[in-house]
C-alpha cells in the first residue's frame, strides 16, 4: 500500500474570503499577531500496490483532473 | 426548436428551466439524465441551476466528471449551443468548456435578490435579442458566484468580447472580478451566467427581461446536433 497526502491551496493572488473570516475569528478569540490565514484542503489517498513512480504520476493526474481546480488552486503530493 | 435539459442529482431549477423553455419555444425540452452518454439531435442544451452532488469538493466539480458531460462537451465541439445557468455555469467552468472559475461569494453569504445586468456584448447568439449596453433586471440566487480568472485571461476575454454580461449599477452581489456575470466561449456557442433568466420571463415574475436570452438562442440556432 502507498499512502499519500495531497494538499490543495488557493493560488497567490486569489482572494480567500473564508480565510479572511477565520483570521477575523482568531482575532475575536484574542489571538494577537495573526498576519494572515489561507485555508485549503487535505486529501489522504491510499493506493494499492507499491509502485511509487506509478503512484506519483497517478496522483498528479488525479489532482489535475479532479482534486484541484488549477485555475485557482495549487497542489502538493507527499508520499509517505 | 428542440432543446434538451441536463438532469443531475441535486439540481433544483430544472423544472423552472423546463417551464421557461416550453413557454418560449412552444415545445417541451427533452431531458437527459447524468448517466446518459449521448444526446439526441437538439438545437440547444441547457444545464440548469441547483446544487449538483451537494457542491461536494467544489461547486460543479463532480457533475463536470459525470458521463453526460462528455456528451455535452462532444456536442459543444460540433457547434451545438450550450447554456449553463448558475450551477450550470459552474459546471461548464469545471469541465473547461468555459474559462475561469466560480468561487465562494466574498460576503460568504448566499445571495437571493434582483440585480442589474449590462449586456456588454449583444452580438453573441445568446444575447442578440438585447441592445448593446442594455441594462436589464434579473434575479440571482447563489453562494458561489464569485467569478475569477487570471489577469491575462481576463484581458483576452474582454478583448474578444467573451465577457457578455456584467453586473451593473453597483449591484455585483458576489465580488466577481470586473463585475463579470456571464461569459461565452471563444467559438461563441457555449454561454454561462450566474443569474436566473428562467425566473424572469413574465410579468408575474416581476418582469420579463430574462426572455431575451432564450429568444436569442432559440431564434438563431440552426446547428443540428
Amino acid at each position: 500500500m502507498i499512502k499519500a497526502r495531497i494538499t490543495v491551496t488557493l493560488k497567490t493572488g486569489v482572494l480567500d474570503p473564508q480565510g479572511k473570516a477565520i483570521e477575523g475569528a482568531l482575532g475575536t478569540l484574542g489571538f494577537g499577531g495573526v498576519a494572515a490565514v489561507r485555508q485549503g484542503k487535505v486529501f489522504d489517498v491510499v493506493l494499492e500496490g507499491d509502485d511509487r513512480a506509478g503512484a506519483e504520476a497517478q496522483l498528479a493526474a488525479m489532482c489535475d483532473r479532479l482534486l484541484a481546480n488549477t485555475v485557482i488552486e495549487n497542489y502538493t503530493v507527499d508520499i509517505a | 426548436m428542440q432543446s434538451a435539459v441536463v438532469l443531475l442529482p441535486g439540481l433544483n431549477r430544472d423544472r423552472d428551466m423546463i417551464a421557461a423553455l416550453t413557454k418560449i419555444s412552444g415545445r417541451a425540452p427533452v431531458t437527459v439524465w447524468q448517466t446518459e452518454t449521448a444526446i439526441s439531435a437538439v438545437d440547444l442544451i441547457v444545464i440548469p441551476g441547483g446544487f449538483s452532488f451537494g457542491d461536494y469538493l467544489r461547486c460543479g466539480a463532480i457533475a463536470a466528471r459525470s458521463p453526460v458531460m462528455r456528451a455535452v462537451a462532444e456536442a459543444a465541439g460540433r457547434g451545438v449551443p450550450v447554456l449553463g445557468v448558475c450551477n450550470g455555469f459552474q459546471i461548464l467552468c469545471e469541465t473547461g468548456l468555459l474559462p475561469g472559475a466560480l468561487m465562494r461569494n466574498t460576503s460568504l453569504r448566499f445571495v437571493c435578490r434582483r440585480v442589474k445586468l449590462e449586456v456588454v456584448n449583444a452580438a453573441t447568439r445568446f444575447t442578440s435579442a438585447y441592445r448593446q449596453g442594455q441594462v436589464i433586471g434579473c434575479p440571482v440566487a447563489h453562494h458561489d458566484g464569485n467569478y475569477f480568472a487570471d489577469e491575462d485571461t481576463l484581458t483576452r476575454l474582454e478583448g474578444e468580447g467573451q465577457v457578455a454580461l456584467r453586473y451593473a449599477e453597483g449591484t455585483n452581489p458576489n465580488g466577481a472580478v470586473r463585475d463579470i456575470a456571464g461569459v461565452v466561449n471563444a467559438a461563441g456557442n457555449v454561454f454561462g451566467l450566474m443569474p436566473h433568466p428562467e425566473n424572469f420571463i413574465e410579468p408575474e415574475h416581476g418582469g420579463s427581461d430574462g426572455r431575451g436570452f432564450f429568444e436569442s438562442v432559440l431564434g438563431t440556432t440552426r446547428v443540428a446536433a
